[in-house]
């Protein structure tokens, strides 16, 4: 673990991206209470302004603050991005291994009700998911977190596919790889190879398809909440931002510049960290 | 090789069975209604939409419509449109040309813009081109393709006046003029979904160069004394190939259910556009029919993968 | 090198199938470019161009082009002929005198498109379709009380009703009396009914025929040789688009000028009018009877039977059945500002429930805005906000709504203003947004429609869809109310019961004299508005965009705003 904080440190890349996410998530957890204005205030006199000292981020078209909007928001958005891509890899790294690492009738199997679960349509099964469980989870985890959890699950639990595909992939390589092999000879336990051996030199597409997976997340959860799936319309997600601004691009487009930076934002720098932490981890640059 | 091509033909058809049988179950479950937008019409009786109900099939259980479908289906009937009261077959075909022709051209210049980028970025890491690269991909990337697509047209159709915002199916290739305007309109949607997928493929390819280009045998290779191309070209490329080849087989079938936002926001007639209109009208036998398709070709191009893995990589055994 | 060459055959395949299709057969058209072309977009479109088959509005706008029905209604509600050739009247013999039959005589010399002559034969063979179950037409409820349709002559047909029927100018009239061509449906009659090619391809009578339909994207139309005028036609070719967004339909019209039309527009005021600074065009307001209102469970949500049943009759809701909170919130509602901010020229607030046609909106009611008003009305009820955590209640129940309405910007900005406005009174409210496929439709076993009522407040919009607002008011009487024991099939929504109004309705039913009807359905409306038993908001118009150069344009809530294209012209 140390050796590989210490490759990573020497990333210079990385650690600027680290610098920049620890900024936004300590804003998003400090700012709502250092920034003293609400975000969920209507005022049609302060409407589509841009920013100002008195709105750094400008007002929306309803006069609320786009700053402590973002702030506000901002903790689901970056919360429900970065849980349900967690989720997502989880599953599909385990999928995948396993798969890619027995081979034989387990693969197919699993590969099987990989293809099943591509093909199953994502709209109408996210209706259904909703309407059968909703009420279940809210009625055991409360109206807030019940909802939390079904998005973060239905995110995850239909971006696994493409993981489990390309680790499977990957270990197909190289678990025929001399160092593997070798390895194997001198008996090495399953979980041993598959951790040590096999899954770090397979890891650097798993690491980009995090990386994409969260921003695609954060924007994944706002047509959640426009098919009346996600969190309820007052919560001002990052996603939901950005698509609120479509109709004023041109008369105010500084509500949508700046949700669009905050995105891009969190995605560059988790870029630069799964970077620094791919080259980290990978046994051979050590 | 063969011998495993035979097996996994034939594993394919339980698999496409239990799949058909899945999506159906869902789709038959899922709330809905094709009789949504009357719902508040107060001279529509409660025994007028029992009866409509009735006339699409929907009061058989559904099990029966299940294999009622499978029976048709074998027969290369996919069933009535519940809205347009047409085959479904009939709707798809008459998407097809446009979805493959816009999404297909998307695809293929996100793949021809994705591959020199990716693997420059990855040999020449740190440079001024990798960050550009990677920054201007990201920020693509994080912007939805409902936000990019209607900053485009913000900017060449309605302030530049350059390209037209609206794609339009009338229009037929007849000379250089009519080839000049299909071009034209094809632009801003092929631009924008093809950059989208440029985005993401380089990513993933540059990651997988860079992951080959630290195993021995690239070391060993580059010790031997071989020029750096052919290192590249003979070697690196083969092996990092596989997570790509991967992805495209995931990707190739979506050519064919078209993509949905970017068809809706230039108004392309594509099987994306067709297949959200019909789920949000609840008109099941074109939900079904389009997503059995896709079905298919996710089996199929899945299987096309796990061949190509062998054929790029010996090693790789089944 | 050679096994990477064969990679990327699989990258090959994706151009080959696209290639592929650049070969697919197109059906041949000619030159658009010197011809008078009107470029109508459709964010919804149309699928089906039989309008009895149809299952929603969008196919009207497309069919209404090319079918006519016998007569339809302007914006007065005054009655316009179409095919038939005289308004039926006591004086002329065509209504009975005590309204059990009208007999209407139709134009002779009526041609199909395809040159066929149009006859009596052809409106009793739309009867006989539209009430055929097997057609299962969605048209069929104002065909419901007919005993008989009768060709008397060619040119003559006589309707015979069940019982007295006040509103015996419903049935072949306005959007859904189109009439069908029986010889091009004759053989499709029944069951085989959804495959007919007129479905796709019809036949009709009216200013323009359809030359090609691709359901969901395209309709091509042309003048139609045999229309009664086709001399006077506006255009040589109609193009119909369909698909994309309602915003940027408006822009194509405003900001690009790619379509001359764009129609059901809903987009903020402040949208509307960036975009119409390009110049291209503008915006057309038709306000007609859509009333976008609040609900009010009269039962208790959140009480569940034993059955599983939430909102029984059986059970009250708590504070919501007290007149005086219902008032309350009526005061606390800003009616002036969500139309401002969220209408624009497009809305006008109302306290109404029934605003259309013009004699019937009731001259009794009003509307205010008032805070105060609304927080003494609370105190008085006994709503007093007493364990201080800023929501009222009383008897340990906390004063918190659940206020729910279909996905839809517009509809979201008026719940958030809603909530704004009831946070300072002391009301809670919790909003909650359901996918318009689910929260409309009629599916018993979802607990998200609009029927069902699992919530406290509902906010959407409807209207009576002709002149005669009978099937309207009908939705609030007992035997509406939507409960399990129905299938939750009943339009009565709130489930609001009252002999008094039932009794009225009742009236309204047999009295032929329309003067008197006027009166009754302004009654009940009154009784509605003044018990505040629903909270109507706004009186939503329909909004069309119109390139500046088309004129002749006479959009009427009765009828689709294709009624009268053959008036379309483009000026120079």
């Amino acid at each position: 673990m140390g050796d590989v904080w210490r490759q990573f440190r020497r990333d210079k890349m990385a650690v600027v991206g680290m610098g920049v996410l620890a900024i936004i998530i300590l804003s998003l957890l400090v700012g709502p209470l250092v920034y003293g204005v609400p975000g969920d205030e209507i005022d049609f006199t302060q409407a589509s302004l841009g920013p100002s000292w008195q709105h750094w981020f400008g007002t929306n078209d309803l006069g609320q603050d786009q700053l402590a909007r973002v702030l506000w928001g901002g903790r689901i958005s970056l919360a429900v991005g970065v849980s349900a891509i967690a989720l997502a890899i989880f599953l599909g790294v385990g999928i995948g291994a396993v798969a890619g690492f027995c081979g034989g009738v387990i693969d197919t199997i699993l590969m099987r009700i990989t293809d099943l679960c591509l093909a199953l349509p994502q709209l109408p099964l996210l209706l259904l998911v909703v309407y059968l469980f909703r009420d279940a989870i809210k009625a055991v985890a409360g109206p807030e977190w019940g909802i939390f959890y079904l998005v973060i699950f239905v995110i995850g639990g239909l971006n696994w596919m493409p993981v489990a595909r390309l680790v499977r992939a990957g270990f197909l390589t190289v678990r025929q790889m001399d160092y593997v092999a070798a390895a194997r000879s001198l008996g090495a336990s399953p979980m041993r190879l598959i951790w040590v051996h096999i899954l770090p030199n397979a890891i650097g597409p798993v690491i980009v398809a995090a990386t994409l997976g969260v921003g695609n997340a954060i924007i994944t959860e706002s047509t959640l909440s426009f098919l009346g799936l996600g969190f309820p319309p007052d919560v001002p997600t990052w996603g939901r931002m950005l698509y609120e601004a479509k109709d004023y691009l041109d008369s105010a487009p500084h509500m949508a510049i700046f949700p669009g930076t905050v995105i891009f934002l969190t995605v560059l720098s988790i870029n630069y960290i799964g970077d620094g932490l791919r080259d980290a981890i990978d046994p051979k640059t050590r | 090789m063969n011998r495993y091509l035979i097996k996994r033909l034939l594993i394919s058809i339980p698999t496409l069975i239990a799949i058909s049988a899945v999506i159906f179950t869902v789709l038959a479950l899922a709330p809905g209604d094709p009789l949504g937008e009357f719902a508040t019409n107060p001279s529509l009786t409660a025994e007028v939409r029992e009866n409509i109900r009735k006339s699409l099939g929907l009061d058989l259980p559904i099990y029966i419509r299940y294999f009622k479908w499978v029976g048709a289906f074998l027969q290369g009937d996919m069933g009535y449109s519940f809205n347009s009261r047409s085959p479904v077959s009939e709707l798809i075909i008459q998407r097809l040309p446009a979805t493959l022709f816009v999404v297909g051209s998307a695809y293929i210049v996100g793949v021809l813009v994705a591959f020199p980028l990716g693997i420059v970025s990855a040999i020449k890491r740190y440079s001024i081109i990798d960050q550009i690269t990677t920054t201007l991909g990201l920020i693509w990337f994080s912007l939805p393709t409902f936000f990019t697509g209607l900053l485009v047209i913000l900017l060449f159709s309605v302030q530049l006046k350059w390209l037209p915002s609206m794609y339009d199916s009338t229009l037929e290739v007849r000379d250089w003029a009519s080839f000049g305007a299909m071009v034209k309109q094809c632009i801003l949607p092929v631009g924008v979904l093809g950059l989208y997928q440029a985005a993401r493929l380089m990513r993933f390819i540059r990651a997988s160069v860079l992951e080959q280009l630290n195993q021995e045998y690239v070391r060993t290779a580059y010790a031997k004394g071989l020029s750096g191309m052919r290192v590249i070209f003979r070697h690196v490329l083969r092996n990092a190939l596989i997570p790509v080849v991967t992805l495209v087989a995931l990707d190739v079938p979506g050519v064919f259910t078209g993509a949905l936002v970017t068809e809706q926001v230039f108004r392309v007639p594509g099987i994306g556009a067709l297949l959200i209109d019909s789920i949000y009208r609840s008109d099941t036998p074109v939900v079904m029919g389009i997503t059995f398709i896709y079905a298919i070709l996710i089996v199929l191009f899945n299987l096309v993968a796990d061949i190509l893995y062998s054929l790029l990589d010996p090693r790789v055994e089944y | 090198m050679r096994q990477g060459s064969k990679s990327i055959l699989l990258l090959a395949i994706v151009p080959i199938i696209s290639w592929l299709s650049a070969c697919a057969p197109q059906s041949p058209k000619p030159p658009a470019t010197e011809q008078k072309e009107l470029r109508l977009l459709y964010w919804q479109a149309p699928t089906i161009l039989n309008p009895h088959l149809s299952n929603g509005y969008k196919d009207f706008e497309a069919a209404r082009i090319t079918l006519e029905p016998l007569a339809s209604f302007d914006k007065n509600g005054e009655m316009v002929l179409f095919l038939a050739a005289e308004k039926p009247t006591l004086e002329n013999g065509g209504l009975a005198a005590d309204a059990t039959s009208v007999t209407w005589k139709l134009k002779q010399g009526v041609k199909w498109s395809d040159g066929k002559p149009f006859t009596a034969a052809d409106v009793v063979f739309t009867y006989e379709f539209v009430t055929n179950k097997d057609v299962a037409a969605n048209s069929v409820g104002v065909y419901e009380n007919i005993a008989k349709v009768e060709a008397v002559d060619d040119y003559t047909v006589k309707i015979t009703f069940k019982e007295p029927n006040p509103a015996w100018f419903l049935p072949f009239t306005g959007a859904e009396g189109m009439i069908l061509p029986r010889h091009q449906f004759e053989q499709y009659q029944g069951a085989k009914a959804r495959e007919a090619p007129g479905n796709l391809i019809p036949v009709g009578t009216g200013p323009y025929r359809v030359v090609e339909f691709k359901p969901g994207d395209t309709a091509v139309y042309e003048r139609n040789p045999e229309f009664r005028e086709v001399a006077n036609l506006g255009f040589d070719r109609l193009l119909l688009k369909g698909g994309g967004d309602s915003t940027s339909a408006a822009r194509s019209v405003l900001q690009t000028g790619e379509a001359d039309y764009a129609f059901n527009l809903q987009i903020e005021p402040q949208v509307l009018q960036q975009m119409q600074t390009g110049g291209k065009g503008k915006i057309i307001t038709s306000f007609g009877p859509l009333v976008e209102r609040i609900d009010i469970n009269h039962s208790d949500p959140n009480h569940t039977t034993p059955e599983g049943e939430r909102s029984n009759v059986k059970f009250p809701h708590p504070f919501l059945t007290d007149k005086k909170v219902r008032q309350a919130l009526n005061f606390a509602i800003d009616r002036q500002t969500i139309v401002s901010q969220l209408y624009g020229d497009t809305g006008k607030p109302t306290a109404n429930f029934l605003v259309a046609p013009a004699a019937y909106n009731s001259p009794n009611t009003s509307y205010e805005f008032n805070p105060q008003k609304a927080a003494a009305l609370l105190d008085e009820a006994g709503w007093k906000d007493t364990n201080n955590n800023g929501i009222r209640d009383k008897n340990g129940v906390e004063m918190k709504l659940v206020f729910q309405t279909s996905v839809n910007p517009v509809r979201q900005k008026t719940q958030q203003i809603i909530k704004q406005s009831l946070k300072t009174v002391g009301i809670e409210v919790e909003l909650k947004t359901i996918d318009a496929s689910i929260f409309f439709s009629s599916d018993p076993a979802n607990p998200d429609t609009i029927a069902r009522f699992s919530a406290d407040l509902e906010l959407y919009t409807t209207g009576n869809n002709s002149p005669e607002p009978g099937d309207y008011m009908k939705t609030y009487t007992c035997q509406e109310i939507a409960q399990k024991s129905n299938n939750w099939s009943g339009q009565n929504f709130a489930r609001y019961c009252n002999p008094t109004y039932d009794a009225l309705w009742q009236k309204s039913q047999t009295e032929l004299d329309p003067k008197k009807r006027e009166q009754l359905f302004i009654q009940m409306n009154d009784m509605l508005v003044k018990d505040v038993e629903v909270i109507p908001l706004v009186n939503r118009a329909d909004a069309i965009a119109l390139n500046s150069s088309i004129i002749g344009l006479d959009l009427t809530p009765w009828d689709r705003n294709t009624w009268n294209i053959k008036d379309w012209q483009r000026q120079n």
